[in-house]
């Protein structure tokens, strides 16, 4: 297959088809990553993709960019070594819900808390695809998966909610349905100097779909298409229409030093001390 | 003519000098007693000559920072003792697996779980050599003094740079704590290895191949012209996966013998005593100061009691433990924990001469007169 001359640059081609199942939504995020890249004019040898573990872990496989490909949930701890040794380089964590919201859940916040300049895109499938179906910490209460066949005894995390406690300065979510707002977040989010979060709600209908009666790609789409409304709209919803209702769009924004340029002034007063002390 | 520096240091103060002496300029951990001051110390030192302090949220995240940073073209390195090292253990197999250079400091104190936190140990010996699953190499140092805290970190980093490989230096509480008199050289005297680019085109990179010399080719800094990808899952020579059984075997012998090939110059230590005597004491870390002072008490009495010092512990130094046990009746080997570096020295010594191994595990460390009773009642 060749690629487009929009994704050319950074799609490792010779290894298409992706691995991923279809109606899988992984493609559509992979693609709109390689897209925001190309409007962005970075060059591929500034760009460092870490990722994690699982469905969404494999994503480097595809690109011509550096990537750091490490262990589950850690994804963001290796990225804040990147990014702290180089900011001049352009840091992407890829994290599943797994990823991102449970077992690396600490590294998280953490790194929202920092502020360290990379940007967390998060394919939240409501559940662990690669290991085949089990319930995440985004998983919906009381639905089903490969472990909660009788529905799921344990509540869910709104990760925004989450990076937005955690002081995350860029906060935003799309879907895979709605791909034009999801390559102007991911614009966005790379942009905004700080930590920078995208939630894509994102299709697995061989398990979390087929659980829960959207086993059909469609299906899962018109899903995505019916839930999503933007957020000032949300906003202005009453509490019963919110139910089952997301958000999309920036949802957060608050600008704040980074941690590199917070530790460039840290490292000018130790230098100026270390002269002074001589 | 350029002037060395002398101080009277901690143990770990002078791991840390060593640290930057050797070009380290990335620290990220987690403080916990007993290596906490060499955070402290990098916190203070590191922006000074324009390096980079990070305090993680846990272990695993600060295992996972220095690769990333390795990568990002610094040398990276971190401290912590036994409880840390636990919660390393997942990133130091990226490390092992991606071929990351980077220098692990553990300051080991009394376990098992959380243990007795301000006690000295060496409960972690086997630890740093088999820690993290899967199949694979450690390189371990181990220092006895102060001198040698500051020494062995050069070497380290050294070491690190040159198999694309994590290295650990193990200290203890006593070593780690203790202050001395240390040599700080001028900076053009510290022999250190700095990172080397490829000569080949960037087109004809791979990460992942290696040399003539059977060691991996140079690794490039993220951000350089050089572009691959830094993997943790099995790979190829392009750094993409590879699931094909030739080329799995390939990759973990190569990173097994790129250690185990390497003995011979890792190895270090240091001989006190008659080449012939009737006790050799086989020790390391905080023990060896015990052994050599033995040793000394021994000097002028009928029976003769000298010292190996193992400043390397791994790859083990089979050739140097043969080499010496050759000369002796009874190798004891003194250690505080119930029997860790013993077993691997009988599994050398067995048919040369009596092993024996001395063993306390109580937080305290062991005392010349107890070490001296034990061979008087228990050897001669």
């Amino acid at each position: 297959m060749r690629a487009s001359a929009q994704v050319s640059a950074y799609l490792k081609d010779d290894d298409l088809p992706v691995f991923w199942c279809s109606g899988c939504g992984n493609g559509i995020i992979l693609n709109s990553i390689m897209r925001a890249f190309n409007a962005m004019q970075l060059p591929p040898n500034e760009i460092v993709v870490v990722t994690g573990i699982g469905c969404w872990g494999k994503a480097d496989d595809y690109l011509l960019t550096n990537s750091l490909h490490g262990t589950h949930g850690r994804a963001l701890a290796f990225a804040t070594g990147v990014k702290a040794a180089n900011p001049d380089l352009t840091v992407l964590a890829l994290m599943g819900d797994g990823d991102c919201a449970t077992i690396g859940g600490n590294h998280f916040l953490h790194a929202a808390r920092r502020n360290i300049d990379v940007t967390a895109v998060v394919s939240n499938n409501f559940n662990y695809g690669m290991t085949g179906g089990q319930y995440s910490a985004t998983t919906p209460a009381d639905s089903y998966t490969s472990t909660s066949v009788y529905g799921n005894p344990e509540g869910e995390f709104d990760l925004c909610e989450v990076g937005v406690a955690a002081r995350a300065g860029f906060v935003a979510r799309s879907t895979v349905y709605h791909v034009t707002l999801l390559q102007n977040l991911l614009q966005k989010a790379i942009s905004h100097e700080g930590f920078s979060m995208l939630e894509v709600h994102s299709s697995c209908p061989v398990y979390f779909g087929r659980y829960n009666q959207m086993n059909d790609p469609v299906q899962m789409m018109k899903w995505w298409e019916s839930r999503a409304v933007p957020q000032k709209r949300y906003e202005q919803l009453s509490e019963d229409e919110r139910a089952e209702k997301v958000p999309v769009g920036v949802l957060h924004e608050e600008p704040r030093p980074d941690f590199s340029s917070r530790y460039r002034k840290i490292q000018e007063v130790a230098q100026r001390r270390a002269r002074d002390s001589k | 003519m350029p002037a060395n520096n002398t101080e009277f240091l901690q143990g770990n103060e002078a791991i840390l000098e060593g640290a930057i002496a050797a070009g380290a300029r990335f620290f990220a951990g987690y403080p916990i007693t007993p290596s906490s001051e060499i955070a402290e110390r990098a916190s203070q030192k590191l922006p000074a000559v324009g390096g980079v302090f990070l305090q993680m949220e846990d272990e695993l995240a600060s295992m996972a920072a220095i690769v990333g940073a390795s990568l990002a073209g610094l040398k990276s390195f971190t401290a912590t003792s036994g409880p840390g090292v636990s919660l390393m253990q997942e990133n130091l197999g990226v490390a092992i697996m991606a071929e990351v250079p980077c220098v692990l400091i553990d300051v080991q104190r009394s376990g098992p779980g959380t243990g007795l936190a301000t006690k000295p140990a060496q409960g972690d010996t086997m630890q740093v050599r088999w820690g993290s699953h899967g199949d694979h190499s450690a390189v371990v140092l181990a220092p006895s003094s102060v001198q040698e805290c500051f020494d062995l970190t050069v070497r380290a980093f050294n070491i690190a740079e040159k198999l694309r490989h994590p290295v650990f230096v193990l200290a203890d509480e006593v070593v780690g704590h203790m202050r001395e008199d240390v040599v700080i050289p001028d900076a053009s005297e510290v022999h250190t290895l700095d990172r080397r680019q490829p000569e080949v085109d960037p087109e004809d990179f791979r990460p992942y191949a290696y040399g003539d010399d059977d060691l991996p080719v140079p690794l490039p800094a993220f951000g350089s012209p050089y572009i691959y990808h830094a993997n943790s899952s099995m790979h190829d020579e392009t750094g993409f996966p590879n699931a094909d059984p030739d080329n799995a075997e390939t990759v973990i012998r190569r990173l097994h013998d790129k250690v185990e090939c390497a003995v011979e110059e890792i190895t270090d230590y240091s001989y006190v005593g008659s080449a012939e005597p009737d006790v050799l004491l086989i020790a390391y870390g905080c023990t060896a100061r015990t052994a050599e002072q033995v040793v000394l008490d021994y000097a002028d009495s009928k029976v003769s009691v000298s010292l190996l010092q193992l400043r390397s512990l791994w790859p083990f130094p089979v050739h140097i433990i043969s080499r010496y046990a050759s000369g002796t009746d009874t190798v004891v080997v003194p250690e505080l924990n119930l029997g860790q570096m013993v077993r691997e020295v009988e599994r050398v010594t067995g048919s040369i001469c009596t092993t024996r191994g001395y063993n306390k595990s109580n937080g305290q460390p062991i005392s010349p007169d107890e070490l001296a009773s034990f061979i008087e009642e228990e050897i001669l």
